[in-house]
């Protein structure tokens, strides 16, 4: 997962920066390092399993102020933080956890939001076992990473609990208009990156909420949404503009907005459009996408029918095809919503399974069933057409395939029948349609990805840039806000060297509000 | 939030809604629709766009009232706001020259088929519009569509028009004595659309049909709203809403519109509950 890359010049003096300073020298003598290997990780408290599989409430309870100090201390503030590296957004992570380990919570969150913006979100949901703790020097020493995951989410929530939040100094209004689209996880940090460079930015959401999958997809009781519209209205306070209801393409195209006087644009719209297996039955009534099903529960509020009015089925056996984060939050979610069986139906085996090691783990301790090496292969319904079994293939795994994961291949007359009411196709999504559809100078990919240049995340189009989920297919979070973050330092530059361009011409007019 | 302009009922359950809303008045196109959310603890509901005034910047639909969310709509008042009023969405209808084409419309459909009418008119075609109505009190919009239309026919099941026609048996009357008619569109609910569908069939007339299943986003996010056209799953929401009414199944339509019945049943229950205790 983790590739191997070098550091840039810039992070790299900053990290060194901070390691030289007089109070880490001290903090370093002050316990030795064969010391901090002893101390053994906190361990993250969560609700019990019988308690939190009935109910949308956090399952994870987050540090208190005294277990993270002591996780602090068991972070050696190696010279060379290889957990750096892993961190697809640079966080600068030895530093903001040895300000935990001080007790300087405040300084700590400053220095986290000098390169994250959304750390409550990113200290719940980012794969931290495969990118920053995957790198932990204590996990090679020890076979237990710090807990790194764990302490950003601390911060993040100690800062939200003192109900102060630290707002960075912002640069004197450049004039420049920048236009966002999607306020999913990209878009809200290309915004919370731009703003603080003074440029006017301008967030357009198709959706009523922002967040985009971290309001839609990731469920309660992963992420609560309190903590998402927290985040969302600190960017404001740093004065992002958010236009919900407006889709870019449909209600106003790109070039639109370019005469508008938009200066730059991001394009983070995510892969929003579900896959489906295309076999016979999938439009039987009980079958849904996962977006279909989750949007229904998380954005809408299903789980609090009739009280709200969007309804969702409640499967009394249900099967969710997929072995993704997404599965795990719909497997999970079913089960909360009554169901008797709840079951992952994968057609690799659990190695294979991409979801992360925590989900996998939370699910079976919530009584999710996983049936591995197996495939649905079409579904029979009843007389008012509503699904009621499925025909599955048993598979066995051959050779690996271009993903470097063991091909499964139908075991043949392994036939056999599963009885369920409900089904949730989470395998996966494609890149949104509309912004390609509408903009016809944009070069796409095969699979309807936006084509970028990968060191600048610019598209075929000056001025116009692009990532996450839109440029990758489905990919996670944090490589998103990684991608954006490539991308508002990029969109700064392009608008400076403008600003220079335009420097003692009649366009400086428009510029001056 | 988007301001209501007027909300006024036309006829016996079929009201009349006008938005502000200058970004979608300015792109909307006939056969667009839009996603209206009438409250925060609303569902998203799809809405096809009847009219706008790009001028004034608002945009109007008319609906029927059937389930909680269109009767929240049917009580909303001029200087109410809605959360969610977003658009246009979908594929606009194909208008070009076709010769004859004929515009049938049911229902909500009557008010929905007049832009298409009036671009098709506009685009130089022969404009026959049949509008259905169970009995005259239920007919509005007649004088607009009469503007548009260079014939217009009204079937009914009512002594008044001396007539107790369903749509279809009209459509066949007109197709009978009409030299040629090239492209017939239907608007309305689903039965009307599948019953003018399957009248026009044997006459091998290209009928385009505007599909009307449960939608969430309305942007393709979620494939809701899939149907099954020429034996390939399509999100009416994104692919659609025209589709060639020959090559739907509308059996399976039938079928997935029912999906929430007995929810929509409750929810209006629950939803009366509190609103007339």
């Amino acid at each position: 997962m983790t590739e191997k890359k070098e550091m840039a010049p810039e992070l790299k003096e900053g990290l060194k920066a901070e390691f030289n300073k007089e109070w880490r020298k001290e903090l370093r003598k002050s316990l030795p390092i064969k010391e901090r290997t002893k101390l053994r990780r906190q361990k993250m408290p969560e609700r019990k399993p019988e308690e939190r599989n009935v109910d949308f409430d956090e399952v994870n309870l987050g540090l208190d102020a005294r277990k993270a100090k002591k996780e602090a201390r068991r972070c050696l503030d190696c010279a060379n933080p290889q957990c750096v590296l892993g961190c697809p957004v640079g966080i600068d992570i030895p530093t903001f956890i040895k300000l935990i380990e001080i007790g300087d919570f405040a300084q700590s969150i400053q220095k986290m939001k000098e390169t994250n913006s959304l750390p409550a979100i990113c200290g719940r949901v980012c794969p931290q076992e495969t990118q920053c703790e995957d790198l932990c020097t204590v996990k090679k020493a020890t076979g237990t990473p710090v807990a790194i995951g764990n302490l950003e989410r601390f911060i993040a929530d100690y800062e939200m609990s003192q109900g102060d939040v630290y707002i960075p100094q912002i640069t004197p209004p450049t004039g420049y208009k920048v236009a966002i689209i999607g306020a999913g996880p990209a878009g809200l940090t290309v915004a919370g990156e731009l703003v603080k460079k003074g440029h006017k930015v301008t967030i357009f959401e198709a959706l009523h909420v922002a967040g985009g999958v971290l309001a839609y997809g990731i469920p309660e009781f992963r992420l609560p949404k309190k903590t998402l519209q927290a985040e969302v209205d600190y960017l404001k306070r740093l004065g992002v503009e958010l236009k919900t209801n407006f889709i870019v393409g449909l209600t106003a195209t790109l070039e639109d907005l370019r005469n508008d006087g938009f200066d730059a644009f991001f394009i983070g719209t995510g892969a929003g459009l579900p896959n489906f297996m295309r076999v016979p039955g999938e439009n039987l009534i009980g079958i849904y996408s996962a977006n279909e099903y989750l949007t229904r529960v998380n954005l809408m509020k299903a789980y609090n029918f009739p009280e709200y009015d969007t309804p969702v089925f409640l499967g009394k056996r249900v099967a969710v095809l997929g072995g993704g984060n997404v599965a795990m939050d719909s497997v999970r979610t079913a089960k909360r919503l009554g169901a008797e069986l709840a079951a992952i139906v994968y057609r690799r085996s659990r190695v294979e399974m991409p979801a992360r090691v925590e989900e996998v783990h939370h699910a079976e301790e919530e009584g999710i069933e996983f049936h591995f090496l197996t495939t649905p292969t079409s579904y029979i319904g009843d007389e008012k057409h509503q699904v009621k079994a499925m025909e599955c293939l048993r598979m066995e795994l051959g050779e690996p395939d271009s993903s470097g994961r063991r091909r499964p291949i139908p075991i043949e007359g392994s036939e056999f029948i599963m009885d369920v009411d409900m089904v949730v196709v989470a395998i996966g999504n494609s890149p949104n349609p509309l912004i390609p559809q509408t903009t016809p100078q944009l070069k796409v990919g095969k699979w309807g990805n936006v084509e970028v240049d990968w060191d600048t995340m610019a598209t075929s189009i000056e001025g116009v840039y692009a990532g996450g989920d839109i440029i990758r297919g489905g990919a996670t979070v944090i490589l998103a806000m990684g991608d954006a973050r490539i991308a508002a330092a990029e969109m700064d530059k392009y608008l400076n060297t403008k600003k220079s361009k335009l420097q003692g011409t009649k366009s400086k007019k428009r510029r001056a509000k | 939030m988007a301001k209501i302009l007027l909300r006024e009922r036309l006829v016996p359950n079929i009201h009349i809604l006008e938005v502000y809303s200058p970004d979608i008045a300015r792109k909307c196109k006939p056969g667009q629709f839009v996603i209206i959310m009438p409250d925060e603890h609303g569902e998203r509901i799809p809405l096809t766009i009847a009219d706008w005034d790009r001028k004034k910047g608002s945009v109007t639909s008319v609906f029927m009232v059937v389930g909680t969310s269109t009767h929240k709509l049917s009580i909303l008042k001029a200087g109410d706001e809605v959360p969610v009023f977003v658009g246009p969405l979908g594929r606009p209808s194909e208008i070009k020259k076709y010769g004859t084409v004929l515009c049938a419309g049911g229902c909500f459909g009557i008010a929905a088929i007049y832009p298409l009418a009036r671009a098709l008119k506009k685009a130089g075609n022969k404009v026959i519009t049949v509008l259905d109505v169970k009995a005259n009190y239920l007919l509005y919009w007649e004088d607009k569509l009469r503007a548009e239309s260079d014939l217009l026919f009204i079937s009914a099941r009512d002594s008044f028009y001396d007539c107790k026609d369903y749509i279809p048996r009209t459509l066949k009357n007109i197709m009978k004595k009409e030299s040629e008619i090239h492209r017939v569109h239907s608007i309305g609910c689903t039965y009307l659309m599948s019953t003018c569908s399957e009248a026009t069939k044997p006459y091998g007339i290209k009928t385009i049909v505007s599909l009307n299943p449960i939608m969430v986003d309305g942007t393709g996010m979620c494939g809701a709203c899939r149907v099954t056209v020429d034996g390939k799953t399509k999100f009416a929401c994104v692919d659609g809403p025209d589709f060639d009414g020959h090559l739907v199944d509308w059996e399976e339509l039938f079928s997935r519109r029912k999906s929430y019945f007995e929810d929509e049943i409750q929810s209006l229950c629950y939803w009366e509950k509190k609103e007339f205790p």
